[in-house]
């Protein structure tokens, strides 16, 4: 089984077993990563649950919706890898994967 | 009709804002006498019934003394279990559907796409000749640019900056409150709080902090709007100050910006930083669309939250006891606190299209109010949701900031405001008491206190 690593603002990293077919919203938080609100529960409806996926695995996160790009575009804090966990369907494919929490949710 | 944006657009770069608002007052009260066009209602409060009293198709929600009377709770939750989407014909803001279960609410909030937030977001319209144009009511894609423009000055990394500036003036606030004796906390603790940090995110000079706070409850209290008590006289009187004083300021900071200068983080100065919106002197109903949005959305919210946080703790004060055992608490009190008060109640859409929504047709063109206050205590949703906790597992999940593209804006800084106060509040006080009923605001829109008498006793170690 692979793991995806959740690294903190402050640098702090978090190995989580991956878990085919849970969003990378889910996964964070039931591993206890710190930094994920996810208020909305998961709807893309909040964009509390902001991620920066690493350059060189973005293309393995999936597609985003123009949902997603309106609410990415509310916060202050985006990059040009950013995306929504909750709308990322984790794969075997992502083993490896480094993923980054912003300095705030907005 | 709205008579005062074209004549303003026009004349816009050669005429001030105020003055225009000025003949657009006197044209409107032309208009009234003359050709006796349509007036304010005048709201007469009187004795609410017992929901069970009525039927069905005439509960109307819109009543402005529904939460002066504290007979919310009842009328919502009678909605909620026998008609979630509810039909009112004929309130005095017209026919509107009323959505009160937390998962339609998220539904309707989430799909600009099938519900549009234009022309406004109050149950009933803007008064005459004075329809202000503000992101919160536009849809995409021109909603996102004159967001994108302003968010940065709530932004948390901004608010990182002015942490510290905050928690100095709940100091001051706090440290020169009467101790022992009764005093006015909506006054001298809600309001001062809030009219301090308007100040600073408008760079306004400080000491004429009040102001704001002034404009901001008479620009939410327009009778047509949400049923409360001003006057479409003190409503242009304001609008031509409010544009006086802030086409000032904004002439001050494009001469300092035209000098080289460099702009600060004020709403302002970011406004001029921006491609969008650096014109935006230019378009008035935009531009003080944009500062009322900010003021409105500043004040009356967080105000309220500071008084209503005190007020729920005196009536779960076993809730107060856990909290002082365990102040680390406090910031999910704080959700907490937003989602019990919910200090906006709603707000409204208009359907595009005929949109299905839990057994009912909504037809394009009607009128849709999300009740927040409503879902924020659906029992579908919430575990005990009239039980105050200050350790609620997922508190985080109220809809007082609203889902999706309209999501609060301010939330961050709200929380902030929220968290220092009460971080402040436990290092002094043993207890805050509420030693008489308080009062309520006059609206369908803004759940709030006009004042609330408290005693507070200072910690004894």
């Amino acid at each position: 089984m692979g793991h995806i690593t959740f690294i903190e603002h402050n640098g702090n990293q978090h190995p989580v077993d991956i878990e085919v077919g849970k969003s990378l919203m889910k996964l964070a938080i039931e591993n206890a990563v710190p930094g994920i609100d996810a208020d909305c529960g998961g709807q893309c409806a909040c964009g509390t649950c902001h991620v920066i996926i690493d350059d060189n695995w973005f293309s393995n996160a999936g597609n985003i919706t123009e949902e997603e790009t309106l609410i990415l575009d509310m916060t202050p804090e985006k990059a040009d890898t950013s995306r929504l966990s909750c709308q990322i369907s984790t794969t075997e494919a992502m083993d490896g994967m480094l993923v980054r929490l912003p300095e705030f949710q907005m | 009709m709205n008579i005062l944006s074209p004549v303003i657009e026009k004349s816009a770069a050669l005429i001030p804002i105020h003055l225009q608002i000025k003949s657009a007052h006197i044209l409107q009260k032309v208009k009234q006498c003359v050709i006796k066009s349509k007036s304010a209602p005048v709201f007469i409060e009187t004795l609410i019934p017992d929901v069970t009293s009525l039927a069905l198709e005439d509960i109307d929600v819109s009543n402005p003394f529904l939460f002066r009377q504290n007979r919310w709770q009842s009328y919502f939750k009678r909605l909620r279990d026998e008609c979630p989407v509810h039909y009112q014909k004929n309130s005095p803001f017209g026919p509107f559907w009323s959505i009160t279960r937390y998962e339609d609410i998220m539904f309707v909030d989430k799909h600009h796409d099938l519900f549009s937030a234009e022309p406004i977001i109050s149950i009933g319209g803007q008064p005459e000749g004075l329809a202000i144009e503000t992101f919160i009511a536009m849809d995409p894609p021109k909603h996102e640019r004159q967001r994108q423009a302003v968010q940065g000055v709530v932004a948390p990394k901004n608010l990182k900056e002015m942490e510290s500036l905050i928690r100095a003036r709940a100091e001051d606030v706090l440290n020169n409150l009467p101790i022992g004796e009764p005093f006015d906390w909506v006054q001298e603790v809600s309001i001062e709080l809030t009219s301090r940090m308007l100040a600073t995110l408008f760079d306004f000079p400080y000491e004429e902090r009040h102001k704001l706070a002034y404009w901001s409850d008479v620009a939410a209290s327009s009778p047509e709007s949400t049923g409360g008590t001003g006057s479409i006289d003190e409503s242009f009187r304001v609008a031509a100050q409010v544009a006086k004083e802030f086409s000032q300021l904004w002439h001050d900071k494009e001469a300092k910006k035209a000098a080289g200068e460099v702009l600060g983080f004020d709403l302002i100065s970011l406004l001029l930083a921006n491609e969008h919106t650096k014109d935006l002197i230019n378009r008035p109903m935009e531009f003080l669309g944009n500062i009322v949005l900010l003021l409105v959305g500043g004040n009356d919210t967080t105000r309220n939250s500071m008084t209503g946080g005190v007020h729920v703790l005196n009536q779960f004060p076993e809730e107060f006891v856990k909290l002082k055992n365990d102040p680390g608490l406090i910031p999910n009190m704080v959700s907490e606190i937003i989602r019990w008060q919910t200090p906006l109640a709603y707000m409204r859409r208009v359907a595009k299209q005929d949109v299905q929504l839990n057994g009912q047709t909504i037809k394009q063109g009607d009128k849709v109010v999300m009740w927040y206050v409503s879902g924020n205590r659906d029992e579908r949703a919430i575990d005990l949701p009239n039980q105050f906790m200050v350790d609620r597992k997922n508190a985080r999940k109220h809809l007082s900031f609203g889902f999706g593209v309209h999501r609060c804006m301010g939330n961050r800084l709200a929380e902030m405001q929220l968290r220092i106060l009460w971080e402040e509040l436990l290092k002094r006080f043993e207890h805050i008491e509420v030693v008489d009923s308080p009062q309520f605001v006059q609206s369908n829109f803004i759940k709030g206190y006009t004042k609330m008498m408290v005693k507070v006793t200072a910690k004894t170690s």
